[in-house]
């Protein structure tokens, strides 16, 4: 087998040093009991050709999204990935490492980590971010915790313009936790009032911008009024790429941000591996959880970086840690500090200019559909429609007709009747004009 | 006169009248390796026998510092955020984590004196 | 004029530490930050001019700059090229690193996670047009059924620790649908930290539980601190002294008759796969580590995936989404009603870790049952023959044979005046990554050693003969080359006190200098 280097000869001679007649011998602690001696219900092995069909088969009862004109979003954002990132986040040297625990042989990992952090940091407006999550609703989830342990509270009251799946995560950590969530309604057409809400149990706010449903808000108010209560205002992003064009959420004063890095360096991948981020300000850094990297010297006197802080995290703290989390997004967050380093200042600025103006652009478009109203003034790359029709059969319908036309929030509230005639449509720079104009004709061919 | 006694978790108490100064002993310190970080108890806080006053970091440990007696804590020591290191130099000295006005002297009688504490130590190695 | 400050120039007159005028030794070259780059101008992509649109960004807008530097895309390979090289990586040699099952990583995998039918779809596409990926996604389940003997498995956990919460948030709903309370957890006091980190984020206390002399779990000891508070017992098999719980049938039954579930950490999972099944030795609950025992790749610390199978008295609590076979083909069910009425809610966003189910089914087919059950037998056979070839020059704390890895403690070592940690930094000048040090923690200076099947004879008795000669020299008490190591990497020992003292966690723009009052 082709994974497998030993051979029969090199078996028998290591029997021999160990002292044992076969392998079976080495299993003596097995119970009989549990003792199997046939091979499992499972087919044997195969040569990469025959898997390689196999696998390829099942990829072809899957339509790409970029196979039609596509406008899905809901947390999870259709970009152009350069072709430089996918090169080297498969470098041995980095898809083939572990955790950097021996420093002074994985300065390569440590490096790009600080990087990334530095980069998180810079975009979310924020003082210091760790080196990832497994994705923006965990990220969201432990964003909570941190605020609990650091006010000694125990309640968040959370808008409801929080992605569904994030406010659902919350709430299984909120149960098991035990710690209390007051969670608004979502509602796309009015204005939630959040601060009314805030006493002095409460450990956060957790906010969405842009929401769930597009809509872009200054939270610079709430902030005050959760701070003047002792409260924390938690930010959450699903669009990383937006703080290319909107006011990032250090400067309305969130003391911490979650978010979801995919669109930068990572493709859809069926909404996973991703990438969580998180950040904060430097006085609340010991209560952050996941890995931080930090920056020292060597023995040399030369600069290098160290994974620190490690008293937080599990494998010291044990029960104490501020979270269990020990493996992370790793290779994903490489993907994100290559792509974000590719953009640089005046390309995630272009970017999101991009990305806002095919948005706008769309919203005319459809909004020009008989039927159809646009339901937010202002958004960035995502939008929602009022359709007169459940937009779910408005989805399938279009489908057929070879256009992924976005969300329908009823996918994710299929609870709420209210929202049922609502659509999530998402843009990004990969849509074309032609594709817009078709995604429009066909929706008035259906509606 | 001032009395040092001992806890089974290795704090030392230094006992002054009805007040106290409390800290981790040169054995505990070592133990931890490089201290890096300090967390003391702001003036005003009450203490209980036994219960958590203090957190103590190094590089590859975390640790609670418990305190000897009840009490209620008129100091804790500042430059311990500045310079942690000073627990590693000067456990005994510099290195004092808080001071505390003590509610009950009776419980000084279950710590360990100065010859029961060496022998704890002498046992753990 | 730049707003940044000049690049940082390697080039001095005379040599430095490095012994070389640009800094650079040979092919290790010394690699600034991205920040540190003078980036007036450059950009790494081109994109188009946007269309015109109306701005609908509101009082939004960003103000300011964001502070990223500009850099062009030859740099940028570069760059990220250069730091490449300072990573040691299984791609360059043996990774000895117990409960870590650092094996190869098949190439296959990474081609059919990158086909355009499981990379670009998006996992709120309407269930139609992804009947394949959730076919992965089931055929996976199938194949981590048939393996564990469980009836059961929860997809969505991102990582074995995300698995951990996982399994025992199930543990937790399964009491309470009983109307029973149990607030502690019995954790082996061999357990990774992950175990205690877990059971306290799900609100229960934590107790250790023993190890006998023979470094496996005190069933006796254990016995006794059963009663009907325990919720549940965590413990790993093959445990992480790497030694089979021999007694684990009489403790399944225990925990069962005390009404508690058995939580097995699937991390060793290496040992025993496609010969043993964890459901015949009383498991009711298991997360398997995709990234170890299944190949997928470690990344530099992820992404992992934690899938957990279940007993049936546990299904029934999984987190969603259930992907279930349905009237039309493959359905995703998203909220906690009809079948998966009691699932205790989401873990995460969306359906798990795709990517990492792609790779691992890939493994799973091109070994088949066959050669998985071939995968624990060498894993198993080449951890003993490190032990027997090891024990006289190293010191086993416990008799063989061991599992898939061997661990040994510092007794060797004693008044040699070298530690575990300095052991492991003269192997790394040697060329090998060290062991795991430290853990577990029931035994004193511990070095645990996995190999995995992965590693050829050859290097097996290159790494033994290297560990002979380093435990002869630090015997023959040549302590100031074990203090000093490593000297051939990239970077020597680094000051890690002094990064939790005054931590430095990003890049920070320097302030301008100060304009002259004269001008």
């Amino acid at each position: 087998m082709r994974y497998l280097p030993l051979t029969a000869v090199e078996r028998r001679d290591m029997l021999a040093v160990i002292g044992v007649p076969s392998v079976d011998a080495l299993f003596v602690d097995v119970p009989k009991a549990a003792w199997r001696d046939q091979p499992f219900d499972l087919p044997p092995h195969q040569g990469e050709l025959q898997v390689e069909r196999a696998l390829a088969r099942l990829a072809s009862q899957n339509v790409p999204a970029g196979s039609v004109p596509s406008f899905l979003g809901a947390g999870v954002y259709r970009h152009h990935v350069p072709a430089t990132v996918d090169h080297i986040i498969q470098r041995g040297e980095f898809m083939t490492s572990y955790t950097p625990y021996q420093p002074e042989v994985t300065q390569g990992t440590l490096q790009y980590l600080f990087e990334f952090q530095t980069q998180v940091a810079m975009i979310t407006g924020m003082d210091v971010a760790n080196a990832s999550m497994y994705d923006g609703a965990s990220a969201t989830a432990e964003a909570v915790m941190m605020a609990n342990r650091v006010t000694r509270r125990a309640k968040a009251i959370v808008s409801g313009g929080l992605h569904p799946h994030y406010r659902e995560t919350t709430a299984t950590h909120a149960r098991f936790a035990g710690f209390a969530v007051e969670q608004f309604a979502p509602n796309p057409s009015a204005d939630e009032d959040l601060a009314a809400s805030i006493d002095d149990k409460t450990s956060c706010v957790v906010v969405q911008n842009p929401d769930f449903f597009g809509t872009i808000r200054d939270y610079s108010a709430l902030a005050e009024a959760a701070h003047a209560k002792g409260a924390l205002l938690v930010v959450v992003v699903t669009e990383i790429v937006s703080l290319g064009a909107i006011m990032p959420p250090g400067q309305m004063g969130a003391d911490i941000v979650a978010a979801e890095g995919q669109s930068i360096g990572n493709p859809l991948t069926f909404g996973g591996p991703h990438v969580g981020l998180f950040a904060t300000r430097d006085k609340y850094v010991r209560q952050m959880p996941g890995r931080l990297v930090g920056q020292t010297v060597d023995a040399d006197g030369r600069r290098g970086w160290v994974l620190t802080l490690s008293t937080r995290e599990q494998h010291i703290r044990r029960e104490k840690a501020t979270s269990n989390i020990c493996t992370n997004a790793g290779l994903c967050a490489l993907a994100f500090t290559i792509h974000m380093a590719l953009l640089g200042e005046t390309g995630l600025v272009g970017l999101a200019q991009l990305n806002h103006a095919h948005a706008s652009l769309l919203a005319d478009k459809l909004g020009a559909v008989p039927g159809v109203a646009l339901v937010n003034d202002g958004f960035f790359n995502e939008f929602t429609l009022a359709l007169p029709k459940p937009a779910a059969g408005v989805v399938e319908a279009l489908v057929a007709k070879g256009v992924l036309a976005g969300v329908p929030v009823s996918r994710l509230y299929p609870e709420r009747p209210e929202l049922a005639h609502l659509l999530l449509v998402a843009t990004t720079e990969t849509n074309s004009e032609a594709d817009m104009d078709e995604f429009a004709a066909k929706l008035q061919e259906v509606l | 006169m001032s009395e040092t006694r001992y806890t089974k978790s290795h704090e030392w108490i230094r006992i002054d009248g009805d007040s106290a100064t409390v800290g981790i002993t040169a054995f505990a310190a070592d133990a931890l390796g490089d201290v890096v970080y300090v967390e003391v108890p702001a003036a005003g806080k009450a203490l209980a026998k036994g219960k958590e006053a203090a957190v103590v970091e190094s590089v590859k440990a975390a640790s609670e510092v418990y305190s000897p007696v009840t009490g209620t804590v008129t100091e804790g020591n500042q430059a311990l955020a500045d310079d942690p290191a000073l627990v590693n130099k000067d456990a005994t000295g510099e290195g004092w984590f808080f001071k505390l006005t003590l509610a009950d002297k009776s419980e000084l009688a279950d710590l360990l004196d100065q010859a029961a504490y060496d022998a704890l130590v002498a046992e753990s190695h | 004029m730049s707003g940044w400050s000049k690049a940082v120039s390697n080039f001095t007159a005379t040599p430095g530490v490095s012994g070389t005028y640009s800094g650079h030794r040979g092919l290790q070259i010394e690699e600034p930050l991205l920040f540190e780059r003078d980036s007036e101008g450059r950009c790494g992509v081109d994109l188009p001019e946007p269309p015109r649109a109306k701005n609908r960004l509101g009082a939004h807008a960003r103000t300011g700059r964001i502070g990223l530097p500009g850099i062009s895309e030859p740099e940028i390979v570069r760059h990220f090229t250069r730091l490449s090289q300072k990573n040691y990586a299984i791609d360059t040699g043996l990774y000895p690193l117990g409960s870590c099952t650092m094996k190869h990583n098949p190439r296959l995998n990474e081609k059919m996670a990158r086909l355009a039918g499981f990379a670009d779809i998006h996992p709120l596409q309407p269930v139609s047009t992804v009947q394949g990926a959730l076919a992965v996604i089931d055929q996976l389940a199938h194949w981590l059924k048939v393996l564990t003997g469980m009836p059961a498995v929860a997809m969505s956990p991102a990582a074995g620790a995300h698995g951990e919460l996982c399994g025992m948030m199930a543990i937790r709903a399964a009491h309470d649908a009983k109307g029973e309370t149990r607030n502690k957890v019995l954790v082996a006091e061999s357990a990774h930290g992950t175990n205690p980190a877990t059971a306290a984020a799900c609100g229960f206390t934590v107790e250790a539980v023993p190890a006998n002399a023979r470094g496996r779990v005190d069933l006796a000891a254990m016995k006794a601190q059963l009663g009907p508070d325990v919720a549940a017992v965590m413990l790993t098999n093959p445990n992480t002294c790497g030694l089979f719980e021999t007694e684990i049938r009489e403790i399944a039954d225990a925990v069962h008759a005390a009404g508690a579930y058995f939580y097995c950490d699937g991390a060793n999972f290496n040992a025993i796969v496609g010969r043993v099944r964890p459901a015949d030795l009383g498991v009711d609950v298991m997360h398997i580590n995709l990234h170890k025992t299944f190949s997928t790749p470690h990344g530099g610390g992820g992404p992992g995936a934690g899938p957990v199978v279940m007993a049936a008295a546990l299904a029934p609590f999984a987190p969603l989404p259930w992907v279930v076979h349905g009237k039309n083909g493959f359905e995703v069910l998203e909220k906690a009603e009809g079948e998966a009425a009691q699932a205790f809610g989401r873990l995460k966003g969306f359906h798990g870790q795709m990517g990492m189910f792609v790779r691992a089914l890939a493994y799973m087919m091109s070994h088949g049952a066959d050669g998985l059950r071939q995968v624990a037998s060498d894993a198993v056979l080449n951890a003993n023959y490190i032990l027997a070839s090891l024990k006289d020059d190293m010191s086993a704390p416990f008799e063989g044979p061991c599992m898939h890895e061997a661990l040994f403690d510092d007794r060797f070592l004693k008044d040699t005046g070298v530690t575990t940690l300095d052991m492991a930094k003269a192997l790394i000048d040697e060329g090998f990554h060290p062991m795991t040090m430290y853990f577990p923690l029931v035994v004193h200076g511990a070095l645990l050693i996995e190999p995995t099947e992965t590693e050829s004879k050859a290097t097996l008795d290159r790494f033994i003969g290297v560990l002979k000669a380093l435990a002869a020299e630090a015997k023959g008490g040549k302590v100031e080359k074990f203090r000093a190591a490593p000297m051939l990497t990239p970077r020597r020992r680094l000051d890690e006190t002094g990064a939790a003292r005054q931590p430095i966690l990003r890049w920070t723009p320097p302030k301008e200098p100060a304009r002259d009052a004269a001008e």
